[in-house]
C-alpha cells in the first residue's frame, strides 16, 4: 500500500526525516511513536504531499506520488487539532470530501449520517462545529477523513487532546472500527499506551530515524536500545558489561538471561524483576518515594552508588519509606540493550 | 508540541521562497502600480514644479520657507492642535473605551453604531454641524449669545468628535477581551483596586492606547475640511495652507515645500505606529468579549455610565441634532423649504451649473466606483500581505497607509497636471475622481481584511486540501466564507470613506459633476440664509447616506474584523 523510499526532508540545517524506509501493508494498523519533535508529523506531511520530499520517494500502491498532488493522491490525514472548518456544521464538514469528489447531494447527506452513526454521533449533522467538545470535534473529524474511504486514513496525534478515561475508552473502539472497516492506518503518537493498543506494528522514531520497528509485544518486551526503553517508560538502564551470564553494573553483578551477547552495553532491569528482600542479603538501598498505582505500588530504591531503582510490589509487600532493604535481580526481566551505539 | 508546530509552520515559509514568493509578486504587482501611478507619481509631480526651476532642482527654497514666521506659525499651530485635540479625545473617550468594553446596557450596539457614525462622515459635514452649534446664528449663539467657531474650541470638540469613535473602538475592543481574571489574580495577590489597574490592564492595554493615540495624531494633524469651516481666516493647518498656497495664491514651490514637511511628518507617525501595533500582538490572553462586561453596580459605576452617556449625548448626537434642526428651520419656520431648494440650479444663485441634489447622485455613483477599486486593489495586497514575511514585505504594509496622510491637496491637484496628457489623459474622464477616493479607501479596506485573512490557519487549507479539494477549490471553500463578512465591511467602510473625500475631489471633481462634499462646501463659502440651509441639508442628507450604510455594516461586524 504505503512505501516510503530513503525519504528525507530538512528544514534549513536540521534533518527532520532522515532516509526513511517504512512500509504499510493493506489493512494494517501501523503506529509512529516518538517524542516531540522526532519528525513524526513530517512524515504524515511528507506521505500526504503537504511538504515535499528533499529526497526519497513515497509510493502508493507502487506508483511514485511525486508529482501527484495532495488533494489527488487520496489518503485521508486527522490533523492533530481536528481542523474543522468553522463556518459549515458537522454535517458539511463530514460530506466535504464527498462534494469535493463530486458525489451527489443525496449519497452524501447518507453517507454523512451512515458515519456519523459510526462513530457515535447519530443526528448531529445539524450542530454547529463550535459547539461540540473534545471528543465530539474528534469523532467529527474521524468521520470526515473517513467519508471520502481513503486508501490508507493518516491520523496525527489523533487522541491527544482528550482527558485519559475517554482516550482509552476511544482507542479500542477505534482498534475495533478500524478492524471492521478494513482501513489501512499509519498514526503518530507521543503516548505508548495510545500506540501499542492502536497498533498492528508499531514504529519508534528518534531524531527523524526508525530506530526500532515490530508487533507491540516485541517492542514492549525487548527495546532496541536505552532510547527506546527510557521512552517505554523504563529508567532502570545502566551501563554494563557482560561475562557470560553476569553482567558487571554499577549496581553490582546483575544476572542476565543465556546468550546475550558480550561486552559493553546497556541494560534494562524491569522493575518487576527488582526484588525486595531483607537488608543482608543484595545490593543495600533505602527506601525512597512509594508511588501507588491501584492495583500496585512504585518504589523507588536508592543505592549507596549509582542511579535510583524502581522496583514494583504488592500493596501488602510494600516496604517502608526510608527502610533499608537488600535488592536482588530477576535473568528473566533484565535486557541486554543493543551496544550503546547512541549516546 | 511547540517544536512540532515549528515544523508545521517552517515549510510553508520555505517554499514561499520560490512559487510563494511568485504568486505573492504577482498579487502586489497591481496594488504596486495602482499606488506608483495614482499617488507617488501625481505627489512627485507637483513636488518636482515646486521645487525644480529650469531643471534644476532648488533645495534652497526648503530652508527659505521653513524659515517664514508665518509659515512656521502653521506648523506650530498644526502640532499643538494635533497634540491637543489628541489628548482631549484620550481624556473623554477612555471612560467611554471601559464603559463600552466592561459594562451591558440596553440600547448598548445602537450606541455603538451612533458614536461611529461621526468616523465615517465627511469632514465637511463634521465641520458643518459645529458651525451649527457653536457658530454665527447657531445654536450656543441663539440661546446665549456665545460663539466658538473662531476659537480654537470649536476645531478641537470637532476633533474629539470625529475621533471619539476611534478611541472607542480601538481600545474598548481590546479591552473587552482582556481576562477580568487578570486583575482578580493581582487584587489576590494583595494589589489594590488602583494598583490591580496600573500593573495589569494598563501594561496590557498600553499598546492599543497608543495606536489609537497616533491615528487620532495623524487625522488631526492632516485636518482639513474642519479647520477650513471652522478656523475662519486665523487658524490654518498645513494641510488647509497646502490648500490656500495651491489654489489660491498659485505658490506652488511654498506648497511642494509644505507638502515634503507633512510627508515626513506623517511617515514618522506611521513608522511609529507600525512599531506600536506590532507591539500589540505580543501575547494578550484574550477571551469572549461577551463574557467580560456585566450590568454596572454600585453608584460609582451607574455615574461612570451616566457620565459616557451624558457625554456621547451632548458631543455626538447634539452637533448632529442641530445640524438636522438647521435644516429644517426655514425663514417661514420648520419645513423642507431648503431642501426643495436643493432641486433647482439657479437656487444657489451661480454656484452650481447642476441642481445641487444631483451630487447626491454623483457621489453615489463616484463612491460605488472608488469602493470597487479600493477593493480589488486593497483585497490584493492583502492577499500578498497575508503570509508572514520579510521586511519588504512589512514596509509595503506601512505605504499602503500613507494615502491616509499624505496631503490629498497634493494629490488632488498632482492628478490635474499629470493626469492631462497621453497616454493617461483622465482630465476629462469621470474615472479620475473614483480614482483619487479609492486611494484613502485601500488603507481600510488592507486594515480590514488583513487580520481576518491572517487568522484562516493554514492548516484549514490543508485540510481541504487532504480531503480532496485543488489550490483554488480550497481557496473558494475556507478562505472566502471566511472572510466575506470582512469583505463586505471593508467595503462600507471604502464607500463612507470614498463619499467623503474632499480634499483630492475639491480639485478633480468637474463644475458640472460636483459631490456632496464639494457642493456643501461651495454653498457653505456663499454667504446668505438660503444657501446655508442648503448646505446644512445637503449635509444631512449625505449624514444619513453615511449613517445607513454605517448602521448596515454594524449587523454583520465581527469581532476580529480589523483595527477601524
Amino acid at each position: 500500500m504505503l512505501a516510503l523510499e530513503s525519504a528525507t526532508v530538512r528544514f534549513g540545517k536540521r534533518t527532520a526525516l532522515d532516509a526513511v524506509d517504512l512500509e504499510v501493508a493493506d489493512h494494517e494498523i501501523v503506529c509512529v511513536l516518538g517524542p516531540s519533535g522526532s519528525g513524526k508529523s513530517t512524515l504524515l506531511r511528507a506521505v500526504a504531499g503537504l511538504r515535499p520530499l528533499d529526497g526519497g520517494r513515497v509510493l502508493l500502491d507502487g506508483a511514485d506520488q511525486a508529482a501527484v498532488p495532495v488533494h489527488r493522491r487520496g489518503v485521508g490525514l486527522m490533523f492533530q487539532d481536528h481542523q474543522l472548518f468553522p463556518h459549515q456544521d458537522v454535517a458539511a464538514n463530514v460530506a466535504f470530501g464527498l462534494r469535493m469528489h463530486g458525489v451527489p447531494r443525496a449519497e452524501r447527506e447518507s453517507r454523512a449520517a451512515e458515519l456519523l452513526d459510526l462513530v457515535g454521533l447519530p443526528g448531529a449533522g445539524r450542530r454547529a462545529v463550535a459547539a461540540l467538545s473534545g471528543g465530539e470535534q474528534q469523532r467529527v473529524a474521524l468521520a470526515r477523513a473517513l467519508a471520502p474511504r481513503p486508501k490508507l486514513l493518516m491520523l496525527d496525534e489523533p487522541l491527544g487532546q482528550l482527558d485519559r478515561s475517554l482516550r482509552e475508552r476511544l482507542v479500542v473502539e477505534l482498534r475495533s472500527l478500524f478492524g471492521r472497516l478494513g482501513t489501512t492506518v499509519l498514526a503518530v503518537t507521543h503516548d505508548q499506551g495510545e500506540a501499542f493498543a492502536l497498533a498492528d506494528r508499531v514504529v519508534v522514531m528518534r531524531d527523524g530515524a526508525i530506530t526500532q520497528s515490530g508487533t507491540p509485544l516485541d517492542v514492549w518486551q525487548r527495546p532496541a536500545s536505552a532510547f527506546v526503553a527510557r521512552f517505554l517508560g523504563f529508567d532502570n538502564v545502566v551501563e554494563a558489561t557482560v561475562t557470560g551470564s553476569l553482567a558487571d553494573t554499577v549496581w553490582g553483578k546483575v544476572p542476565v538471561p543465556d546468550g546475550s551477547p558480550e561486552g559493553r552495553c546497556d541494560l534494562l532491569v524491569r522493575p518487576a524483576g527488582v526484588r525486595i528482600g531483607a537488608p543482608d542479603g543484595g545490593l543495600r538501598c533505602t527506601v525512597g518515594a512509594r508511588t501507588f498505582r491501584g492495583h500496585h505500588v512504585t518504589v523507588l530504591l536508592n543505592p549507596a552508588d549509582g542511579p535510583a531503582l524502581e522496583a514494583v510490589c504488592t500493596l501488602r509487600d510494600t516496604p517502608h519509606e526510608g527502610a533499608v532493604v537488600g535488592v536482588e535481580f530477576d535473568p528473566a526481566e533484565t535486557v541486554v540493550l543493543s551496544p550503546a551505539a547512541q549516546p | 508540541m511547540v517544536l512540532d508546530r515549528r515544523e508545521v509552520a517552517t515549510p510553508a515559509a520555505r517554499r514561499g521562497g520560490r512559487r510563494g514568493g511568485a504568486v505573492r509578486l504577482g498579487l502586489m504587482a497591481v496594488p504596486v502600480a495602482f499606488f506608483a501611478l495614482f499617488f507617488a507619481y501625481p505627489v512627485a509631480a507637483i513636488v518636482g514644479r515646486g521645487l525644480k526651476a529650469d531643471g534644476v532642482w532648488q533645495f534652497g527654497r526648503i530652508g527659505e520657507v521653513l524659515s517664514r514666521p508665518d509659515l512656521q506659525d502653521v506648523l506650530w499651530f498644526t502640532t499643538w492642535q494635533a497634540l491637543a485635540s489628541t489628548a482631549l479625545t484620550l481624556l473623554i473617550a477612555l471612560p467611554g473605551a471601559y464603559v463600552f468594553a466592561r459594562f451591558d446596557f440596553p440600547g448598548k450596539q445602537l450606541l455603538r453604531a451612533v458614536v461611529t457614525v461621526p468616523f465615517v462622515l465627511p469632514t465637511v459635514v463634521v465641520g458643518t454641524a459645529f458651525l451649527a452649534l457653536l457658530g454665527r446664528g447657531g445654536l450656543l449663539d441663539d440661546l446665549w449669545g456665545v460663539r466658538l467657531d473662531t476659537t480654537v474650541w470649536a476645531i478641537l470638540l470637532a476633533h474629539v468628535f470625529f475621533n471619539y469613535a476611534l478611541v472607542v473602538r480601538t481600545v474598548g475592543g481590546l479591552w473587552a477581551q482582556l481576562d477580568p481574571r487578570q486583575e482578580e489574580a493581582a487584587r489576590v495577590l494583595g494589589a489594590g483596586r488602583l494598583a490591580a489597574w496600573r500593573r495589569v490592564t494598563l501594561p496590557a492595554l498600553a499598546p492599543a492606547v497608543a495606536a489609537a493615540a497616533l491615528m487620532v495624531f495623524l487625522f488631526t494633524f492632516t485636518s482639513f475640511g474642519v479647520v477650513q469651516i471652522l478656523g475662519g481666516p486665523s487658524y490654518s493647518t498645513l494641510e488647509v495652507e497646502i490648500y490656500r498656497q495651491t489654489a489660491q495664491l498659485l505658490d506652488l514651490p511654498t506648497a511642494a515645500v509644505l507638502t515634503l514637511v507633512q510627508f515626513a511628518a506623517v511617515g514618522a507617525i506611521l513608522a511609529l505606529h507600525a512599531w506600536t501595533i506590532r507591539r500589540r500582538e505580543t501575547a494578550l490572553r484574550l477571551v469572549d468579549p461577551s463574557q467580560t462586561s456585566r450590568r454596572p453596580r454600585g453608584a460609582g459605576q451607574r455615574a461612570l455610565l451616566g457620565g459616557v452617556l451624558l457625554t456621547v449625548a451632548l458631543l455626538v448626537v447634539l452637533p448632529l441634532g442641530v445640524l438636522v434642526e438647521r435644516s429644517l428651520d426655514t425663514s417661514g419656520g420648520y419645513g423642507l423649504g431648503f431642501y426643495r431648494a436643493l432641486q433647482s440650479a439657479d437656487a444657489g444663485g451661480s454656484t452650481f451649473l447642476v441642481p445641487p441634489l444631483e451630487a447626491i447622485w454623483n457621489s453615489l455613483r463616484y463612491a460605488l466606483a472608488a469602493t470597487a477599486i479600493a477593493l480589488v486593489i486593497g483585497g490584493l495586497a492583502a492577499a500578498a500581505l497575508t503570509r508572514r514575511a520579510g521586511r519588504l514585505v512589512r514596509g509595503f504594509d506601512a505605504l499602503l497607509m500613507l494615502p491616509l496622510g499624505v496631503s490629498a491637496v497634493t494629490v488632488g491637484f498632482g492628478f490635474l497636471i499629470t493626469l492631462d496628457k497621453p497616454p493617461l489623459d483622465l482630465r476629462t474622464s469621470w474615472i479620475l475622481v473614483p480614482l483619487a477616493q479609492a486611494l484613502v479607501g485601500v488603507p481600510f479596506v488592507v486594515r480590514t481584511m488583513l487580520p481576518v485573512l491572517r487568522a484562516v490557519d493554514e492548516r484549514l487549507r490543508e485540510a481541504a486540501a487532504v480531503l480532496g479539494a485543488s489550490p483554488l477549490r480550497a481557496w473558494r471553500e475556507v478562505d472566502l466564507p471566511l472572510v466575506r463578512r470582512a469583505l463586505l465591511v471593508a467595503a462600507g467602510f471604502a464607500f463612507a470613506v470614498s463619499l467623503g473625500e474632499f480634499g483630492a475631489t475639491v480639485f478633480i471633481a468637474r463644475p458640472d459633476n460636483p459631490t456632496l462634499p464639494v457642493a456643501v462646501a461651495r454653498l457653505l463659502g456663499r454667504s446668505g440664509e438660503l444657501n446655508y440651509g442648503q448646505a446644512m441639508a445637503l449635509s444631512t442628507i449625505l449624514m444619513l447616506v453615511c449613517a445607513v450604510s454605517l448602521l448596515l455594516l454594524e449587523r454583520i461586524r465581527t469581532d476580529r474584523s480589523g483595527e477601524f
